[in-house]
């Protein structure tokens, strides 16, 4: 059915004789067919939010609905791929239109033509419901998509194929208990914005490991669990983004570039494919959906492209997969909820956001966790989201970031003035926080002994006792110090700049397994108490600062990361020896 | 056959609304004639069933609602582009004032240009030398960048500007390059400078300027700008040049959106400013970037005053999260007499990795300028101390990093307008400097560097 524009304001377009149109549906604008999704009814007349730019529009342009809720295309065909906001393909917009995003292009978000070699698992007889594995198609090298009964969908397999296909062939008919037959094919589709269903949530227990030292060791984060990344710019939330993307030690990755830069996104699409995983050697390519709308594509979209992100990476967590959500930033969402809130003249909450800003947020970050996949196999899959947030000037009192820490169960705060100071990653270990600990303690000490935990708690210690420190030296200087304080000043500049710091542009330390983080902080806190026992014996504080062994254990971070244990024993070994020799030599004195 | 209303119910400047109209579209351009023959430009910015809202580009003085007739002209704000454009002056709408002939139009692009596909960017990789210290070494500049200057009131962020404009160059290239010069409510003086500044060293011919005086109308300043991107896309992408645009001010620019903002009584984002600004901001720096397959690219350094010097005000805030990257002039250093003053701690190039190392600066240069940094950082630390507590409260360690702030600023920071360093000479006073320090602190620079560059003492 179809309907009159009456109104048009910039992204929203108001129309009459939709009386029969639902809420959320999808729409068909003017004679470019601009692609929009109705927000609100009164009587015949839909107010529309539009997800392209919507100049030369007017009047009396027709408006026809699809009848469907604004949904995303979910089977074989996503990896490996980038998508605008609303799900269509870049790569494929770019052979229709050139460089440039042109107004109402229509290209399917699966590629119709690309032929899959599906392989049946399910039997003719089976009796299947929504969740079961009809069968697995090799999506990329390093991905085995399973294609599920769609949920809400039950029966007997009637028929099944197997060899090559295409998304839209019907591989299999289901007849259900009415008698009534399925028809299935590998694509199907799922409204954006209601979550996939599963059959039982579980609290996150086991770490997402990213390689990051400070993320790993001191706040770390669980599979399926959420996490905020706040920071004014320049203070490298892109980047530990970034490293998330690459590092972390899930099956799937789902990269949101809403309202970012368009060439960040190109970096990625560049990098990603040279990148090797470090646990099975694939292109980290061939585990990453890309969705972007950058902040020069229409505002609209970066509304939805949240949605589409987190429902893709749902329907992976259905095939048992552990995927991680990347969201930059968050604010840019909240900022065209804003946008389209003003337009349809609601009343404003605090500065301009709408009222419902803070539960749009939780919804989104509570599609997040650790679930038993619907289906009789017993598969477990999560969704871990990680959102960034741009502040405006950094000041975490303002709502978004207000809203978003109320929800979401760790916080890596970026420190502006860590980053003037080129102490990356910025994480400022004071006001960051994981609420992960206790749940992971356990795995923790049960992989790695009770020594991680132990040396993450006195480290953090030691950090603390240096702030406090630093306030008398700023006051009276660092002589009025006791030699125990000025060791503690030491070794927290040695936590900082030896452990903390990570230059992720340099291949040997971009990525640092657990075992070389728990070996590195070892050593350091092995100085600190091997010297707290050689003051005590009366040695010369600043001899024991002095040792050789120190620069060694500033570049031990770069250790080749198959050679590392040696090294490390060599260094310890040294470090000894040196802090023996200034006992001694106190002795003698 | 374009109709004329003569329905106009309601002025308030700058809007105005238009009644009984047929067929007007969002975002069209119009024109307004005025009962003495005087035509100026408007665009339509609402429309709902037969009114339509319209947003003047000029004042509304001697508008009569009898008697003026409103016509639409049935598409957006264009501009005729072609590469005579070159060397010729032009108003914020696009109009030649330099009292030449019209521009004998190649093609007419609409000024709002469309978004650049991600898939189809090439990711900035060049180096661009522009002989500024404090930018090659550590804030490089890439070609394809935008990278702003935040400045302030009574900062010679104009000499800075200039004096990249002039210097700028990739090595080993000998491409066509042209400069688009945006000049956005700033005074005739400043501009006059830049203009000067290009004719002096006869960039001149190969510049196009586009010019809102601060006494122009200040709406007109919307889409002075996009007037200017659409020329340096038509240059950059139709015919492979590569393309270096100055904008200078966007304060203005954003306070002329706030006043068409407030005047459509829309509800304000943080100080007054439309909550769409970040949005607005960003539709004109993205258009900076290379695309592949296409020779030409856009660099862009937009330059910003900030309100009371303050980097959390909306302006400077919302344009570093879209640049990449950001150069901050400092007072402090302006009024020691460093100069340039730029503050490099602050300062950030996004995408400066990507440009430098082997083949393209030189292998040593990202660890120098990570020590550089982190030396600068601890040094004005230790100085921040001794002013409190004296020479005598700091280590010997720190003492050095005391020194080695003093030096890094004098001779490093402060080269003057005219000196053109090259990347080798700016890496070399790099290692100089660094050679006050004690060996063991140069923690981020791989040993095997040190042993090749350091000075031997």
């Amino acid at each position: 059915m179809s309907g009159t524009i009456t109104k048009v304001s910039g992204p929203l377009v108001v129309a009459e004789g939709l009386a029969d149109a639902n809420v959320s549906d999808v729409v068909r604008v003017g004679s470019q067919r601009l692609i929009g999704e109705i927000l609100n009814m009164t009587g015949d007349k839909a107010s529309i939010q539009v997800y392209e730019e919507t100049s030369g529009l007017g009047p009396g342009a027709v408006v026809e609905t699809t009848g469907f809720p604004m949904s995303v295309e979910l089977g074989p065909g996503m990896l490996d791929n980038i998508y605008d906001g609303i799900q269509r393909p870049l790569p494929a917009m770019r052979e229709v239109s050139g460089d440039s995003i042109s107004r109402g292009i229509d290209v399917p978000a699966l590629d119709r033509e690309k032929k899959w070699d599906f392989v049946p698992v399910a039997k003719v007889g089976d009796k299947l419901a929504g969740g079961d594995v009809l069968g697995t198609v090799q999506e990329t090298s390093a991905i085995l998509h399973k294609v599920m009964v769609p949920p809400g969908i039950s029966g007997e397999v009637i028929s099944i194929e197997s060899g090559e296909h295409v998304v839209t062939d019907i591989i299999a008919v289901l007849k259900d208990d009415k008698g009534k037959e399925h028809q299935l094919a590998m694509l199907q589709r799922w409204p954006v914005r209601i979550a996939r269903p599963y059959s039982k949530k579980y609290v996150p227990s086991r770490p997402m490991n990213s390689g990051q030292r400070i993320i790993d060791t001191l706040f770390p984060i669980a599979k399926g669990g959420t996490a905020a990344v706040p920071g004014p710019f320049g203070s490298g939330k892109t980047v530990v983004q970034h490293q998330l993307a690459k590092w972390s030690d899930v099956d799937i990755v789902i990269y949101i570039g809403c309202g970012e830069r368009g060439n960040e996104m190109t970096d990625v699409l560049m990098e990603f494919p040279e990148l090797k995983d470090p646990r099975n050697g694939e292109p980290l390519m061939k585990r990453t959906v890309l969705i972007a709308n950058t902040s020069d594509m229409p505002v609209a979209a970066r509304e939805a492209s949240i949605y589409t992100g987190i429902t893709i990476a749902e329907y992976f967590r259905d095939m048992g997969y552990d995927v991680a959500v990347l969201a930059d930033s968050t604010s840019r969402w909240a900022e065209a909820l804003r946008e389209m809130s003003g337009r349809l003249e609601e009343m404003p909450g605090e500065e301009g956001y709408p009222a419902y800003l803070a539960s749009r947020l939780s919804q989104f970050y509570e599609r997040a966790g650790v679930v038993e996949c619907l289906g009789s196999e017993d598969r477990q899959g999560s969704v871990t989201a990680i959102g960034a947030v741009s502040p405006p000037g950094g000041d975490l009192s303002e709502p978004v970031a207000q809203a978003t820490m109320r929800i979401v169960k760790v916080f890596w705060a970026l420190d502006s003035s860590l980053a003037y100071a080129r102490h990356f990653p910025a994480i400022n270990w004071l006001t960051s926080y994981s609420l992960y600990l206790d749940n992971l303690g356990a795995w923790y000490t049960e992989q790695f002994g009770e020594a991680y935990m132990a040396n993450r708690e006195k480290a953090m210690h030691i950090l603390q006792e240096e702030s406090e420190l630093q306030e008398i030296v700023r006051l009276v200087g660092q002589d009025a110090l006791s030699p125990a304080d000025r060791l503690t000043m030491e070794t927290a500049k040695m936590i900082r700049e030896d452990f903390l710091q990570q230059n992720a542009f340099v291949d040997e330390d971009a990525y640092s397994a657990y075992a070389k983080q728990f070996r590195l902080l070892d050593m350091v806190l092995q100085y600190d108490a091997l010297c707290r026992d050689a003051l005590a014996k009366n040695a010369d504080m600043n001899g024991l600062f002095a040792i050789e062994a120190r620069e060694k254990i500033g570049r031990a971070k770069m250790a080749d990361a198959a050679t590392f244990e040696a090294d490390y024993d060599a260094i310890a070994a040294q470090m000894k020896a040196e802090i023996d020799a200034v006992i001694a030599g106190g002795e003698e004195a | 056959m374009i109709k004329e209303y003569k329905t106009i119910r309601e002025i308030a400047s700058p809007l105005m609304i238009v009644d009984n109209v047929e067929g007007v579209t969002y975002d069209e351009l119009g024109e307004i004639e005025l009962p003495n023959g005087e035509v100026r430009r408007c665009k339509v910015l609402e429309v709902e069933g037969s009114k339509a809202v319209v947003q003047l580009f000029e004042s509304a003085q001697g508008i009569n609602l009898a008697q003026s007739k409103v016509r639409f002209l049935g598409h957006p704000q264009q501009l005729a582009v072609s590469e005579d454009m070159l060397g010729r002056v032009f108003n914020g709408m696009g109009m030649p004032i330099d009292g030449g002939p019209e521009i004998l139009a190649d093609a007419h692009m609409d000024i709002n240009g469309l978004p650049m596909n991600p898939a189809a960017r090439a990711y900035p990789a060049e180096f661009i030398q522009t002989g500024v210290s404090t930018i090659d070494g550590l804030n490089t500049l890439v070609r394809g960048q935008k990278l702003p200057i935040f400045s302030g009131s009574g900062l010679p962020h104009a000499a800075l500007a200039a004096q990249i404009a002039r210097q700028a160059r990739v090595l080993g290239d000998d491409e066509t390059f042209a400069v688009v010069f945006a000049a956005i409510g700033i005074t005739f003086e400043e501009s006059e400078y830049f203009i000067n500044d290009f004719r002096r060293t006869g960039a001149i011919d190969r510049t196009v300027v586009f010019s809102n005086l601060a006494n122009d109308p200040a709406v007109e300043r919307i889409a002075t700008p996009r007037m200017a991107l659409t020329a340096a896309e038509y240059l950059a992408f139709e015919k492979d040049m590569q393309v270096l645009v100055i904008l200078t001010d966007i304060t203005n620019y954003a306070e002329a959106l706030r006043e068409v903002s407030a005047a459509k009584k829309e509800v304000p984002g943080r100080r007054g400013y439309p909550g769409y600004l970040y949005t607005d901001l960003a539709t004109m720096y993205e258009r900076a970037g290379r695309r592949q397959g296409k020779k030409g690219s856009i660099t862009m350094i937009p330059i910003l005053t900030m309100p009371e010097d303050d980097k959390t005000h909306p302006i400077p805030d919302l344009t570093g999260y879209i640049t990449e990257g950001q150069i901050i002039l400092s007072r402090e250093l302006h009024r020691k007499g460093i100069v340039p003053p730029v503050d490099v701690l602050p300062s950030l190039s996004r995408l400066k990795d990507k440009g430098i190392g082997a083949g393209k600066t030189r292998e040593d240069h990202a660890g120098t300028m990570n020590q550089l940094f982190a030396g600068y950082s601890r040094g004005k630390d230790a100085k921040e101390l001794m002013t409190i507590l004296g020479e005598a409260a700091l280590s010997e360690d720190d003492k050095l990093f005391a020194k080695f702030a003093e030096e890094f600023e004098k001779v490093y920071v402060s080269q003057g307008n005219t000196t053109n360093r090259s990347i080798e000479e700016t890496l070399t006073i790099g290692w100089e400097l660094l050679s006050i320090l004690p060996k063991r602190e140069l923690k981020r620079i791989k040993p095997e560097y040190i042993e090749k560059y350091l000075p031997k003492k």
